[in-house]
């Protein structure tokens, strides 16, 4: 707690904005009729404004000026091509480099981006795949131990994820817990870790629950004498799922397949614990780039770019769901 | 068939979910330190847990972070519910979006962006700074869980307190918060956990010095997690599940009362 010295007039302002706003509310809370109740909010507001919003407006702020602080998009060229920096210095001492052979092709960051929308995507049919069938049987109202179960599946989470990834480690390892077994049993060892598979396994691990929650919900919500009413009309178990259990679960299979794949493309740690030499992440390309290479500019950049493809992803499927009925996991 | 079929179905995702946390909380009452061989039962690890000082300072920084985290987002957030639920429909909706910004972007886009928030109002990243960010995260969360609460009760109850001669801190104290109590517990319970757990944003607001036992955790898997940290975390994980018990058993009371 020895790092708690603020010197900095930002805080102070942040501080005495809010202070003034509680000792509004309290001193309008004794008046009779002196406050409207929309007012409550307004602390929050500040605060949102303050840690929220501005902060994302400084995101934009680094990515678009250099470190002397003038606008710029090398930040973003530098991402295209992770070359730039040098080139333009290059340019600079007046070499030509067009006329020059580089041994790397600079395209370093777009290939990480690809590799980690590669491997959400991958994370999250197998997430879908595994995760619906899950959520239907434990849904079905026959099935009296389904909402014991779901509960079930949240417990995993509280567990600290870090420590969960590792534990896979000792799982997978070469001298690990299932290569032991096969040896006992006779078969060979097998090499399970340092490879995308196992930081793939690692992702759906992690973001399963994510799935099957949403999923559950929405089957679980709908009205039982839907599918009574498709049974009564002559609609065999298959019929009635592909014709009123599932069109009516789509708004939960988007939300589960928002609430996976956003995480998972920022997938950080577990390709480290994990995964091989080349299997780095876009969540540890950002880390590397603003803790490693202590480049805010690019890392803003990177982190921008991130958003916007977050934030088109949703539109997208906002389109599917319109009324964001899918939201309401909570 | 089918039916048995379906629970062995089930049976097999819940061991893949499972089998890393046995694993763990095996290797805690491990007398080794090697994380694949058995060498014997043991609480050895349980011992040396209440002498580690690092391990200490960290639990002590997470779980105060946590509590005071929640209480400041509990306050924060109820009182935000009750503004949001009076304003007009347009208002509400712009408030709702600010809402959702922080819980759809990606936790590392949030961890960064208050870092940066930091480092530009020149304020060091520690203890304080890493509170911030754990209140600005949990709030929409409490909010989240009063907001329906506070919908379900009739809009003109805190109206007829006001018209009885109540002040509206009066009120608020005696119509408002009583009402919606079970929201507030959930979203107060919801945010403590999620700080408890939280790594990624406290990564990017802390300084090395101060750290929580997630922190911890990642700067020390690399040389390897002392089994210390692994009786620590079964130690943890029972407490969660217990907490989380109270949050279902809660909303099973209070759904069975309606």
């Amino acid at each position: 707690m020895n790092a708690m010295n603020m010197p900095a007039w930002g805080i102070w302002l942040m501080a005495l904005g809010l202070g003034i706003f509680i000792v509004m509310i309290i001193l309008s809370l004794k008046k009779h009729r002196g406050v409207h109740r929309s007012l409550f909010a307004w602390p929050y507001s500040l605060w949102m404004i303050v840690f929220t919003v501005v902060p994302l407006f400084l995101i934009a702020y680094y990515a678009f000026t250099d470190k002397a602080g003038s606008f710029t998009l090398d930040n973003f060229k530098n991402f295209w091509d992770s070359n730039y920096e040098m080139k333009k210095q290059l340019i600079d001492m007046g070499f030509d480099v067009s006329a020059m052979e580089l041994s790397d092709r600079g395209t370093v960051n777009v290939d990480t981006l690809v590799y980690s929308l590669w491997m959400a995507f991958k994370c999250t049919v197998i997430c879908l795949a595994i995760g619906y069938p899950a959520a239907l049987f434990m849904s079905d109202r026959n099935f009296k131990l389904g909402p014991t179960l779901i509960v079930l599946f949240i417990v995993p989470m509280w567990m600290n994820f870090l420590l969960r990834t590792i534990a896979w480690m000792t799982l997978l390892e070469d001298n690990g817990i299932i290569n032991t077994l096969l040896e006992s049993l006779g078969f060979g060892k097998l090499r399970l870790m340092y490879n995308s598979n196992a930081v793939l396994l690692g992702m759906v691990y992690n973001y399963l629950p994510f799935m099957v929650f949403p999923v559950y919900n929405s089957i679980n919500k709908q009205d039982i004498k839907l599918s009574e009413a498709a049974m009564d009309l002559g609609a065999d178990e298959m019929k009635t799922f592909t014709k009123v259990t599932f069109p009516l679960s789509i708004p939960g299979i988007v939300s589960g397949i928002t609430m996976v794949f956003m995480p998972s493309v920022t997938t950080f740690f577990i390709p480290r614990v994990l995964g091989g030499g080349n299997t780095e992440m876009f969540g540890d390309l950002i880390e590397r780039t603003f803790l490693t290479a202590d480049n805010w500019n690019v890392g803003s950049a990177l982190s921008l770019i991130m958003m916007v493809l977050i934030l088109f992803s949703i539109s997208l499927l906002r389109r599917v769901d319109p009324q964001g009925e899918g939201e309401s996991l909570l | 068939m089918t039916k048995a079929l379906k629970r062995f179905y089930l049976a097999l995702i819940l061991l893949f979910l499972y089998l890393p946390i046995v694993v763990l909380i095996f290797q805690s009452f491990n007398a080794g330190v090697s994380r694949a061989k058995w060498e014997g039962f043991s609480l050895r690890w349980y011992v040396e847990l209440f002498r580690d000082p690092s391990i200490k300072k960290a639990l002590w920084v997470t779980v105060s972070i946590a509590a005071l985290a929640s209480f400041f987002a509990t306050i924060l957030g109820t009182l935000a519910a009750i503004g949001i639920n009076a304003m007009k429909k347009s208002s509400q909706g712009t408030m709702m979006a600010i809402t959702s910004i922080p819980m759809t972007m990606p936790d590392i886009v949030t961890g960064i962006s208050l870092m940066l928030l930091f480092i530009f109002t020149r304020v060091d990243r520690g203890y304080f700074t890493m509170l911030l960010a754990h209140i600005t995260f949990n709030t929409p969360y409490v909010l989240l869980s009063v907001l329906p609460k506070l919908r379900e009760m009739s809009r003109y109850t805190y109206e007829a307190a006001l018209d009885l001669g109540a002040t509206p801190g009066y009120a608020l104290r005696y119509v408002l918060i009583p009402a919606v109590r079970p929201g507030i517990i959930t979203g107060a319970l919801l945010s403590f956990t999620l700080s408890l757990d939280d790594f990624t944003v406290s990564y990017f607001t802390t300084s090395p010095l101060v750290q929580n036992l997630s922190t911890l955790i990642y700067s020390e898997a690399r040389k390897g997690i002392k089994p210390t940290m692994n009786a620590l975390s079964a130690l943890m994980f029972i407490t969660l599940l217990v907490l989380l018990l109270a949050i279902n058993y809660r909303s099973i009371k209070t759904n069975s009362n309606k």
